[in-house]
């Protein structure tokens, strides 16, 4: 998946390493590889490779991971746009 | 085997007495109609409704300490864990996710702690099983808070991998190695998309048509039949090879296009095949009539691209909406001049 890049330095991703109970489920649930666990910590090792699935933050039972979900998906983006189809469901 | 009123799945092949009641055990083998069924909605076809009764079911022989494998009931999800099931004892519980796929049912939280809880109970799992744990498929983790579980209903669960076929091979050995939580999209997986791509496509395809055949006609006499079907197959021509450079071959050449912007990787197939359509079209057509098949091409190639990052397992929403505010106007701004110059060659008479 490393031959896979979006465009860098977008995501939401945010995490307080000072809350971290060092649980690794981040490492597990993250598709991309962005957690690595170091010393009973996780660390962020790829922040350009998160796709803000929302994975990480939904299973950090401690909280140290924020990030704002969503679908990286065009037509869905446009439909949040436009007055009259704002508010549907995502579309796939 | 039979119950007045019940139908039994094609994809049940008997039934297992258990202290919960009777649990059908289904086969792992694919047959021609599950094929079928997968090739309908893989083309876009009878997508919604595509599904399996959620609840408990078997896999081989399960017995008290067998696993639990937790899945969504799509029926292509079904069956694409069910597949690499040979010769494992498992159980296999299905949660309600209104027939949504693994990962987008957790991305709409409709594949959740609070669903997977009330699967466990309705299903009694707590009788059929000695053990206390499930093993969900990684990529339900955004809807589900796994540490939640335990106390929703006396279960802990596990993420297993991302992909069904790692399955058997994670059970046997317990972990998950690094390459099994990795998201792939590899050849094949971005192939099997392009159809739906192309399917969903058929309401603009229709209005585009329209568009073309009435702009085509204009000319100094109003409107000219005649005029429109000499100039329309080339504009036909043009938008699709659009589409089949936006929606086809951007796909399949992903990772070989050039730019970091969807957007920008579709203007390589789309220059390419919008300079084959002027080669045949462009001589009658004169310039303003071959900017304008041009442009049309690059503009639906390079908007045709930009909404695959819908179907992509990387694409961030963050991203793609910064691309979109910095590509969408210039995509628009071309189709504006598009339409603008092919009315222009049809008054300069272009087309004769």
């Amino acid at each position: 998946m490393k031959d896979y890049r979006y465009l860098p330095g977008v995501t939401s991703l945010g995490y307080d390493p000072g809350k971290c109970a060092g649980c690794g489920t981040c490492v597990a649930v993250c598709p991309h590889a962005v957690f690595e666990l170091n010393d009973g910590r996780a660390r962020i090792v790829d922040k350009d490779g998160c796709m803000e699935c929302g994975a990480c933050a939904r299973n950090c039972a401690p909280g140290a991971i924020t990030v704002t979900p969503g679908v990286g998906c065009a037509a869905y983006i446009i439909k949040t746009w436009l007055p009259w189809t704002r508010g549907g469901t995502v579309c796939c | 085997m039979e119950r007045a009123g019940y139908v039994i799945e094609p994809f049940v092949r008997d039934f297992l007495a258990t202290p919960a009641g009777s649990v059908p055990r289904v086969a792992t083998g694919l047959t021609a109609r599950d094929r079928l069924g997968t090739a309908l909605v893989r083309s876009g076809f009878r997508r919604e409704g595509y599904v399996v009764a959620p609840g408990l079911y078997a896999v081989g022989l399960p017995g008290v300490q067998s696993p639990v494998l937790v899945t969504a009931n799509y029926k292509l999800s079904f069956d694409a864990l069910r597949a690499e099931l040979a010769g494992v004892d498992a159980w296999m519980l299905v949660v309600d996710t209104r027939g949504v796929n693994v990962w987008c049912a957790a991305g709409k939280g409709l594949f959740s702690a609070e669903e997977i809880a009330r699967q466990v109970k309705r299903a009694r799992l707590n009788q059929v099983v000695g053990h206390r744990r499930l093993v969900l498929p990684q990529l339900c983790a955004p809807g589900v808070a796994a540490w939640k579980l335990r106390k929703l209903c006396g279960f802990s669960a596990e993420f297993g991998p991302v992909r069904a076929a790692d399955v058997a091979d994670y059970l046997r050995s317990g972990e998950a190695m690094p390459a099994m939580r990795e998201a792939s999209f590899d050849f094949m997986e971005r192939l099997v998309l392009v159809p739906v791509e192309l399917t969903l496509l058929w309401r603009p395809a229709l209005a585009m048509l329209v568009a073309v055949l009435a702009l085509s006609g204009l000319g100094p006499g109003v409107f000219s039949f005649s005029a429109m079907l000499a100039r329309a197959p080339g504009m036909l021509a043009a938008l699709a090879a659009g589409v089949i450079a936006g929606c086809v071959a951007m796909p399949l050449l992903l990772p070989r296009l050039p730019g970091t912007m969807f957007a920008v990787k579709g203007l390589w197939p789309g220059l390419a095949l919008g300079l084959a359509v002027l080669a045949i079209w462009g001589p009658g057509a004169g310039i303003p009539g071959s900017l304008a098949m041009l442009l049309a091409c690059l503009a639906v190639a390079s908007y045709g691209a930009m909404n695959f990052t819908g179907s992509t397992p990387y694409t961030s929403p963050s991203g793609v909406e910064k691309e979109m505010r910095r590509v969408l106007p210039l995509q628009a701004g071309a189709g504006l001049a598009s339409v603008i110059l092919w009315i222009v060659a049809g008054f300069s008479g272009g087309a004769s």
